[in-house]
């Protein structure tokens, strides 16, 4: 009876995950007859300079959510217990909005009549091109992702006891060899968890692209929609497209877990 | 130092609110200049609420998001309770196939879905809506109703499920009395993690959807593709104003109840 009870969550487990990716797979390696095939894979090789820019412009989006995130987790972390639950509230709030309104905040303010612009004019400068350029779709990963990586970092430094870091000091460690000595490896696992939360999504996005990169910046998740959705409909070469998508985060998470010896990860 | 790091958390704080607050601002605009404050009005508001396309896509998505969320909170804890008594290795087998959605770009997802979905709508005579899309929000919200319930039980002290059946409760009125109110923390923190989730999901609704089942985020979407309209600021201010008021209240009740348990 015990085990019986989880049988409707398997079997829509099978139907609707297992399944689905096995069609993904399917599809990739067939033609639109249902022949097999490599062309479709074959010809992913043609986007070649769209992966190249989708992973470059997610890991400088992540590495500068990382350098921002960081010392913010560090400060909440160490404030008045008192204030944390409260300032952490006021951090995680704008990732309540839904991200395409964010998103389009940032649209209205780094056009070339936005907000951004008009002011530097105040002093005759510009206007500068701000927007459809991949600064801005760097900025938009950044902006929306964020609390992804504070919210990871936060979680295990609010648990590394206090008493460690001032054994560290007692001992001789000054503040830089306390941070990088101790700090650092202890909140490893909420460095990595927040690499994953960001990066994923961000080499993924298409929409952020769409909106602050202009039709000149596409990247990956731009190329999938496209073959299911946009004008060249081909979900062979789309399903052949997400694969390797799929392959690529599962080979980065895997090099990035050699640096995460313990695997226990924090989430959400 | 306090200072240096007070002012750093007032930059990043700036960084996140000035777009929020830009948009508010010009909500209230006459024109719809986005660098040119010309004069107070309510009229965008006005024509918001006249907007029959965006109150039936929030219609949509309310109905949507209680759908799957309750369903996602029926089997995820019914799966919970059966993943709990399985044996290792079909345990780790069930949590990692339970991880896939998580792991897995939001888009993949979305496709395979619709890959999916087409298929049998060829072949059943279907077409995509409220269905389908229903199928796919349940499906990514499952997972996280499991991970909420899960510690749950390696919290709970397995005995006292023995010791009420010995009492004379029979299986089942033995995990209601019991084993339910010991989970329920997070069968409650998994159905409204689904709930928000579902509310605010665009990405798999986008390929998941029929033109009759279109979500609050994709009516979003398609205004921002269309022109720009001071609508969507006066939209986004009462959305972020729904936000901080639930947000408040949920602190203010975490803290009365966190002070409860100090006084016991």
């Amino acid at each position: 009876m015990k085990k019986l009870i989880s049988a409707p969550y398997l079997l829509w487990m099978a139907v609707f995950i297992i399944v689905p990716l096995i069609m993904v797979a399917y599809f990739a390696f067939t033609t639109t007859d249902g022949a097999f095939t490599l062309d479709n894979l074959a010809a992913v090789s043609q986007y070649t300079n769209i992966f190249i820019r989708s992973i470059w412009l997610a890991a400088i989006a992540t590495v500068i959510c990382l350098i921002i995130a960081y010392p913010l987790a560090l400060i909440l972390a160490r404030s008045d217990k008192s204030y944390q639950s409260a300032m952490l509230m006021i951090v995680m709030l704008p990732m309540w909005m839904n991200f395409l309104l964010r998103t389009y905040a940032w649209m209205t303010l780094l056009g070339n009549n936005g907000l951004i612009n008009s002011f530097f004019s105040l002093f005759g400068l510009g206007p500068f091109k701000m927007l459809n350029t991949q600064g801005a779709v760097v900025l938009g990963m950044v902006y929306n992702y964020l609390p992804y990586m504070i919210l990871p970092l936060y979680t295990v430094m609010e648990k590394i006891d206090i008493s460690v870091i001032e054994a560290a000091q007692d001992l001789g460690c000054n503040s830089r060899k306390t941070l990088f000595k101790v700090i650092v490896p202890l909140s490893m696992p909420g460095i990595m968890s927040g690499i994953t939360m960001v990066f994923v999504p961000a080499i993924s996005t298409f929409i952020i692209s769409r909106m602050l990169g202009g039709g000149s910046n596409l990247l990956i998740g731009d190329l999938i929609e496209m073959q299911f959705l946009g004008n060249s409909y081909n979900p062979n070469l789309g399903a052949a497209i997400s694969l390797v998508l799929m392959v690529i985060i599962l080979l980065i998470m895997t090099i990035l877990n050699q640096f995460d010896e313990d695997d226990d990860r924090v989430l959400m | 130092m306090k200072k240096l790091s007070k002012a750093y958390m007032a930059l990043v704080l700036l960084f996140l609110y000035i777009p929020i607050f830009v948009l508010i601002v010009f909500s209230f605009n006459v024109t719809k200049s986005r660098s040119v404050f010309s004069g107070f009005t309510f009229d965008w508001y006005i024509k918001l609420f006249h907007n029959e396309l965006i109150l039936k896509s929030l219609l949509n998505t309310i109905i949507v998001a209680v759908a799957a969320s309750v369903a996602a909170t029926i089997l995820g804890t019914a799966a919970a309770i059966g993943i709990n008594n399985m044996k290792k290795l079909p345990k780790t087998l069930v949590m990692q196939g339970t991880n896939i959605p998580i792991v897995n770009p939001e888009i993949v997802t979305g496709v395979s879905l619709m890959l999916l979905f087409v298929f049998f709508a060829a072949r059943m005579n279907f077409e995509f809506g409220f269905v389908t899309l229903i199928i796919a929000h349940i499906t990514f919200d499952v997972p996280y109703v499991i991970l909420n319930i899960m510690p749950k039980f390696r919290q709970m002290n397995p005995h006292i499920y023995e010791a009420a059946q010995d009492l004379g409760c029979s299986p089942v009125s033995a995990f209601f009395k019991v084993v339910l109110p010991e989970i329920m923390p997070g069968v409650v923190s998994g159905f409204l993690m689904s709930f928000t989730f579902s509310l605010d999901d665009f990405v798999i609704s986008y390929f998941t959807s029929g033109a009759t089942s279109q979500t609050l985020p994709i009516t979003i979407y398609s205004m921002t593709r269309r022109k720009i309209s001071p609508e969507i600021n006066a939209l986004s201010t009462i959305i972020f104003v729904v936000v901080v008021i639930v947000l408040v209240v949920k602190n203010i009740i975490e803290r009365k109840s966190a002070l409860k348990k100090e006084v016991k």
